[in-house]
């Protein structure tokens, strides 16, 4: 299985090659045309994660993500989640990294077997860096005037992480 | 606007908790690590970027990605029913929509962003109820197989690190779930 999942990658680029060149395209061409496109792709990306990543790194060196945690922790007690929790999903939406960064943090003092663990793994593995999504999608297409994009994304975020914990309860009593 | 607001937002919040908190210094060299991140993290990216649209180019031209369109087409076209007659863009979508179910972040991101040139062309500036719905539907993980999860777990003694799987399926089905009903909500009460 683990063999499986290492191998994917090159056996979808080398499946697409051969059955590409089996309906008679010029597979090279193609693939080097389109990796021109892809660069384009990249110039456009590149500011919008410079403006991004700055606010991000600022936000966690001056302490405001644990501020926060502190502020929110009763209203998690509500919704069933552990205050533990809450630093996570405040920088999930923001930096995947940093997510997992404060994931594994919280996987290894707590335990992979753990409900704790467990549901900061499914927090991990069920939700998206959605402000950095926002960022590439809308920066490369350069639309400004995002409308109702951000709160329906958050709308998803947040009802993943509720169902994680729900989730990891279901699955694990 | 959304992004100005929250982009001058979290460097206001930065600056002002950062000089409570008499981290001042820290902050001032976060932004420019930062900034210097963010062209790193592109640069790291560059090469896979590159490879997928390549990849994107071949699966097009052979006919491959309209085969893979077909299948997932039912459920698309009500998911986006603007960008139906569109071909190219349709293409793109479905092409996007199973690299993010085969946890191919690297190959997703660009199949998108040419889905989302194509739904962006009628309404320039401005997102399109197609654009919306393509930003949410990505970032909702769809992910089948989370293993950049599973492999934490693992480094963590866990000795059957993919027993999360039903779980993580569960949260991410309700998460998508409720991503797309939130916008077919809000397009119906959003006023551009």
């Amino acid at each position: 299985m683990d063999l499986f999942f290492t191998m994917l990658v090159p056996l979808i680029i080398g499946g697409v090659a051969l059955y590409a060149a089996f309906r008679r395209v010029d597979v090279y061409a193609a693939l080097v045309r389109g990796a021109g496109a892809g660069l384009d792709t990249l110039l456009r990306i590149v500011p919008s994660l410079v403006g991004l990543l700055t606010a991000v790194y600022m936000l966690r060196a001056s302490g405001a993500l644990d501020l926060l945690a502190g502020l929110l922790a009763p209203v998690m007690g509500r919704l069933g989640l552990s205050p533990e929790l809450l630093p996570l999903m405040l920088v999930r939406p923001v930096s995947g990294s940093a997510a997992l960064g404060v994931g594994s943090e919280l996987i290894a003092t707590y335990g992979p077997d753990s409900a704790l663990g467990r549901t900061a793994a499914v927090m991990l593995g069920s939700t998206e860096t959605t402000f950095y999504t926002v960022a590439v999608y809308f920066g490369a297409v350069g639309v400004t005037k995002t409308r109702y994009a951000i709160p329906a994304a958050l709308c998803a975020d947040l009802t993943g992480f509720l169902a994680a914990a729900w989730a990891v309860r279901v699955c694990f009593g | 606007m959304t992004m100005t607001v929250i982009w001058t937002g979290m460097v206001a919040l930065s600056i002002l908790c950062g000089l409570a908190a008499g981290r001042g210094p820290e902050v001032a060299a976060a932004a420019a690590e930062g900034a210097a991140a963010a062209v790193e993290l592109s640069l790291s990216i560059a090469g896979m970027l590159c490879l997928w649209t390549g990849v994107m180019e071949v699966m097009r031209q052979s006919g491959l990605a309209g085969q893979l369109s077909r299948l997932l087409a039912p459920l698309l076209r009500r998911l986006f029913p603007q960008a139906a007659g569109d071909r190219r863009t349709m293409d793109a979508i479905s092409a996007n929509v199973s690299a993010n179910l085969l946890g191919l972040g690297n190959a997703a991101t660009p199949l998108g962003l040419e889905a989302a040139r194509g739904l962006a062309r009628s309404s320039p500036g401005t997102a399109s109820d197609g654009l919306c719905m393509l930003v949410v539907c990505n970032t909702a993980s769809i992910q089948l197989i989370p293993t950049t999860v599973a492999s934490v777990r693992a480094a963590q003694g866990c000795q059957t690190p993919f027993d999360i799987l039903p779980a993580v399926w569960l949260a991410s089905a309700l998460s998508v779930g409720v991503g797309i009903l939130a916008c077919k909500a809000f397009s119906k009460v959003w006023r551009a």
